[in-house]
């Protein structure tokens, strides 16, 4: 079973993605913010990571440079879902390494299209 | 609806579109129809089918519309781009390199994903096909759908189903809510309506046709004809795209599956190279 953590600030945006992607067949984390999911992935690194920009304490572009600074912090993927739907924000996540990019509001079949375009499953 | 005008109707579009219309799509019909019976004011399905018997022609157009399933999005399932990409591509980029010109049909475009999503790989691969004419054509029974597959415009919904961000970030601009595809790209593709029941040969020949998920809605009979069609317009060493859940095999013996390549065709009279690329 693959692993995911999801990051997100809303307590509700938590609970729906971590549904669908139990449905999937995922395995799953929450953080509510950047430094909180850090330190999830210092104690364990998970395949995947469904990431919010706008968050409290520490946003998700600052939460993704450093998480790709970890040991094996290079090999998750990295999926951000969030408010942001311009074309300037898709290029700046994608700059700043992240593999794939939702835009919200989503539903279960936009979360298995962008997990299976990049090979999660 | 009444039996009877069940049957009508579903002879009706079956003689129109080659759709199968069975009687536990009843429910189906009556969902898609009664938007359409509001639309012009009538009073509920036995006026359409009434209408229908009277040989309204636009009404029997519109309810045959009604009828077909636009799903579509962009490099569905992945797999067949890939394999267009890394193997059908470059062995037409050598087969055709004389006269430097290749024809792809999309045979069920759609809202036009599919023939943009090729669009999008031949602009990917531009250094390799420069200098080259290709031709694709996308063809849609629904007049409707491929005036929207002619817009190029898509909703945040359909840009997030298959289509990787890097080429949404590369190849579309917002409109308001919308997603609109680059000029670059909607000018490769030339959209038009088309029955695949009707006479082809208009459109000329194709190097490649896909025509992927529009069988599994056809009887056998008609997937026969519609295949034979298709390879009347293909050279021999021509390559066909069939759904996931689509083959030939006992439906028509002028396609043979290409080893190692699920889901590509080839004509069973095909040079050994084409068949073993």
């Amino acid at each position: 079973m693959k692993s995911c953590l999801i990051v997100d600030d809303s307590k509700v945006i938590r609970m729906v993605a971590k549904k669908i992607l139990q449905d999937l067949e995922f395995e799953t984390e929450e953080a509510e913010d950047g430094k909180a999911a850090l330190e999830a992935c210092q104690r364990r690194m998970p395949e995947a990571i469904l990431l919010d920009w706008n968050m409290p304490v520490m946003d998700g572009i600052e939460f993704l440079h450093k998480m790709r600074d970890l040991p094996g912090g290079d090999q998750a993927v990295v999926i951000f879902c969030t408010t942001e739907n311009d074309i300037e924000h898709i290029q700046e996540a994608l700059e700043a390494g992240a593999d794939e990019y939702i835009m919200k509001p989503f539903d279960s079949e936009i979360v298995q299209a962008k997990f299976s375009q990049v090979g999660l499953i | 609806m009444k039996p009877e005008d069940f049957d009508f109707v579903a002879k009706t579009v079956k003689e129109r579109s080659g759709l199968v219309l069975t009687k536990d799509k009843a429910y189906l019909l009556e969902s898609r129809l009664m938007p359409l019976a509001r639309k012009r004011g009538l009073n509920g399905l036995e006026d359409v089918v009434e209408k229908l018997r009277k040989k309204d022609e636009s009404l029997i157009r519109e309810v045959v519309e009604a009828m077909t399933t636009n799903e579509s999005f962009f490099f569905r399932d992945q797999k067949p781009f890939e394999q267009f990409e890394n193997v059908v591509l470059p062995h037409l980029l050598k087969a055709r390199a004389n006269k430097k010109h290749i024809r792809i049909w999309c045979a069920a475009a759609s809202s036009g994903q599919e023939p943009y999503s090729l669009g999008i790989i031949l602009k990917e691969n531009q250094s390799k096909v420069q200098g080259w004419k290709i031709d694709i054509i996308g063809t849609d029974l629904s007049e409707e759908i491929i005036q929207k597959a002619k817009a190029g415009t898509y909703s945040q919904f359909e840009v997030q189903r298959g289509l990787p961000s890097k080429y949404l970030v590369k190849y579309f601009k917002k409109k308001d809510e919308m997603w609109q595809i680059d000029p670059s790209i909607r000018g490769m593709v030339e959209f038009r309506v088309h029955n695949l029941l009707e006479n082809v040969s208009q459109l000329g020949t194709f190097d490649v046709v896909f025509c992927r998920n529009v069988l599994i809605y056809f009887d056998q009979d008609t997937k026969a004809q519609v295949l034979e069609r298709i390879a009347k317009q293909m050279p021999s060493d021509g390559f066909l795209y069939l759904g996931g859940a689509e083959t030939v095999l006992g439906v028509s013996d002028k396609f043979k599956p290409i080893p190692g390549h699920r889901g590509i065709y080839g004509l069973a009279q095909a040079p050994t190279s084409a068949k073993e690329i």
